[in-house]
């Protein structure tokens, strides 16, 4: 026991500073290994092979996959309509999100907390119930929108039947669902805000208009990126939503990239190629978010 | 720090300061300038516009089957009728997709709970560098999501014997950057000289985590229990890819079925849309205070 003594502390230190957290964290470690690196190495891997699915066919191909890849032209039509699909998107969620939270916390605003719960109610509804509601909405021979439109002496829309109406609802059911819990990140970030810098700008006369520009929108930067990087993430792997709304339609139109890796790897069976569509896609979005950090490190250096 | 409470102080008993711009302020919050009346009537209207697609629906859900597609369209049911949910509830085994998706999201959310809170107090209260390696690794799989590499995930899945069982959706969603994190941040706000006293007292580091720290985040845990099951309950994706028994089913797959269909039974897909919302419609109900308060950018300053 003597002896022991002055080795112990060294020990404890060992245990408190590397075994213990290591206790701490190892489910997660496990999982994390189990269910992020090893898919990502295995896909990487099958993305060279012609793998199906059964062991036979777990053959190298070396790139054959990427070269057939960028031969591909359905492949290019779902990447660029999910690029499309995501840059109307991210600036429509930010902007309704930010324009609603900023006059439900205005000081003008009267039933702001009623209001609150109109606007978050869709966050209770999943992708696919979301779909499902925008589709019974527009549909064409006997939707609602329609229905007014038809009141209006306006001729009825194709909002199934045209590609681009198709996606314009993609667009309105995406920021109608999306809206609530981007909206909760921007009101706290909003009340975050001292009064006192608005009392000030008022009292040297800046308009609101103006404070809104000077102080409301420099100081949810922190919010603005992650709206953005979450929003951009989240456009570019839009899934559940289309299945229902229109799966994709008319046609293939409307397949984004996540339903064609889900189509050629599940329907097709095509896991090695799905796996090479879906490495140039991680690839997209590290090169995405790389970028989004950058931007977000440049301006709080200049501020 | 004394300084800046001040004007809030003053604020606080407008009534005896001489400064009017709080009083007046005061006045304004309740009357209906002009700037009231349009700030209130661009929100309530475009809440109106928000609320319409779910009216709709849910009034269409309560029309017979005959009026479902007739013209001139009338927004209440001339008919009121249950007969739309009592088929979708006959026609579908919708006790068991309950079940099903219920089981998945309660197991998922406890453990979920768990795993993240012990998880994110070892990054807050620990400083060995492997740590802090990881949590880089945590926070990348935000940027990754495993849906994108889902061919090989589903690979993983089958070969660890997870295919088709609920247990299959279960493990793969434990993890989640965003709980690790909401718990590390929380953590990195308790002082560490708690935890000095306790192991001075003689506690380990296990009890000092579950007897003193865990009930002190019990609103974090709460706030991630709340999103945790909301993420599980509306869970598509993997649900699809790995359940194949229908009897598996969750709500969600067992609902896209219905609308995946060549035919859709609009009837049948509006009542068995609106039962499966019942559930988070009560959650939110009772949770509501934790939802609307969450401050999700708790992890955003640093």
């Amino acid at each position: 026991m003597s002896t022991a003594a002055p080795v112990k502390p060294r020990r404890a230190n060992f245990t408190r500073e590397h075994l213990t957290p290591l206790v701490f964290t190892i489910t997660t470690m496990v999982l994390f290994a189990v269910f992020f690196l090893w898919p990502g190495g295995l896909g990487l891997y099958y993305s060279f092979t012609s793998y199906r699915g059964v062991p036979w066919s777990l053959k190298w191909v070396g790139l054959e996959n990427y070269v057939a890849l960028f031969g591909d032209a359905d492949f290019y039509k779902a990447l660029s309509r999910t690029i499309l699909y995501t840059v109307l998107a991210v600036p429509l969620h930010y902007a309704v999100a930010l324009f609603i939270s900023v006059l439900l916390v205005s000081k003008h605003m009267r039933g702001a907390t009623a209001a609150r719960l109109v606007f978050f109610f869709p966050w209770l509804i999943s992708p696919i119930v979301v779909g499902i509601i925008w589709r019974w909405l527009f549909g064409e021979s006997f939707g609602f929108v329609n229905y007014v439109l038809g009141l209006l002496s306006l001729p009825p829309a194709q909002w199934q039947t045209n590609g681009n109406l198709a996606l314009a609802v993609m667009l309105l059911a995406g920021t109608w669902g999306g809206t609530a819990f981007t909206m909760l990140l921007f009101i706290a970030a909003l009340k975050n805000i001292p009064r006192s810098y608005y009392e000030a700008a008022s009292i040297d006369g800046a308009s609101e208009w103006r404070q809104f520009w000077s102080i409301t929108l420099p100081l949810l930067r922190p919010t603005s990126f992650l709206v953005i990087l979450l929003g951009t993430i989240g456009s570019m792997k839009e899934f559940a939503l289309i299945q229902s709304l229109n799966d994709g339609g008319p046609g293939t139109q409307n397949v984004l990239i996540v339903q064609y890796i889900y189509k050629t790897g599940f329907e097709n069976t095509k896991i090695g190629y799905a796996s090479a569509v879906s490495m140039v896609l991680m690839l997209i979005l590290m090169v995405i978010a790389l970028i989004q950090m950058r931007i977000d490190n440049r301006g709080s250096d200049q501020s | 720090m004394s300084q800046a409470s001040v004007p809030e102080l003053v604020e606080g008993n407008a009534p005896v300061t001489v400064t009017t711009p709080a009083k007046r302020k005061k006045s304004a919050d309740k009357g209906w300038s002009p700037a009231a009346v349009g700030v209130s009537g661009i929100i309530w209207l475009l809440a109106v516009l928000f609320a319409l697609p779910i009216i709709w629906f849910l009034l269409s859900s309560f029309k017979p089957g005959s009026e479902l597609f007739r013209y001139p369209i009338t927004l209440l049911p001339e008919q009121w009728t249950l007969s739309g949910y009592a088929t979708a509830w006959s026609r579908f085994d919708f006790a068991r997709y309950f079940l099903n998706t219920a089981t998945v999201a309660v197991v998922t959310t406890l453990l979920t709970v768990i795993v993240s809170a012990a998880t994110g107090y070892a990054f807050a209260k620990y400083k060995a560098t492997w740590l802090k390696v990881f949590f880089v690794c945590i926070l990348a799989t935000t940027m990754l999501p495993t849906e994108v590499i889902m061919p090989s995930t589903f690979i993983v899945i089958r070969d660890l014997g997870l295919y088709d069982k609920l247990a299959g959706i279960i493990v793969p969603s434990i993890m989640t950057a965003t709980g690790t994190f909401m718990f590390r941040q929380y953590f990195k706000t308790v002082p560490d000289e708690l935890m000095e006293a306790a192991r001075i007292d003689g506690a380990n580091e296990f009890k000092i985590f579950w007897s003193i720290m865990l009930p002190l985040a019990k609103p974090i845990a709460i706030t991630l229990a709340i999103f945790s099951f909301h993420w599980r309950w509306n869970d598509y994706i993997w649900p699809l890819l790995v359940l194949k028994d229908q009897k598996l089913y969750t709500l969600q797959v067992a609902l896209r079925s219905i609308v995946g269909a060549d035919n859709i039974d609009w009837s049948v897909l509006l009542s068995a849309s609106v039962i499966s919302l019942i559930p988070m419609v009560i959650v939110f109900l009772v949770f509501q205070r934790y939802i609307m308060n969450a401050d999700m950018n708790a992890g955003l300053k640093d």
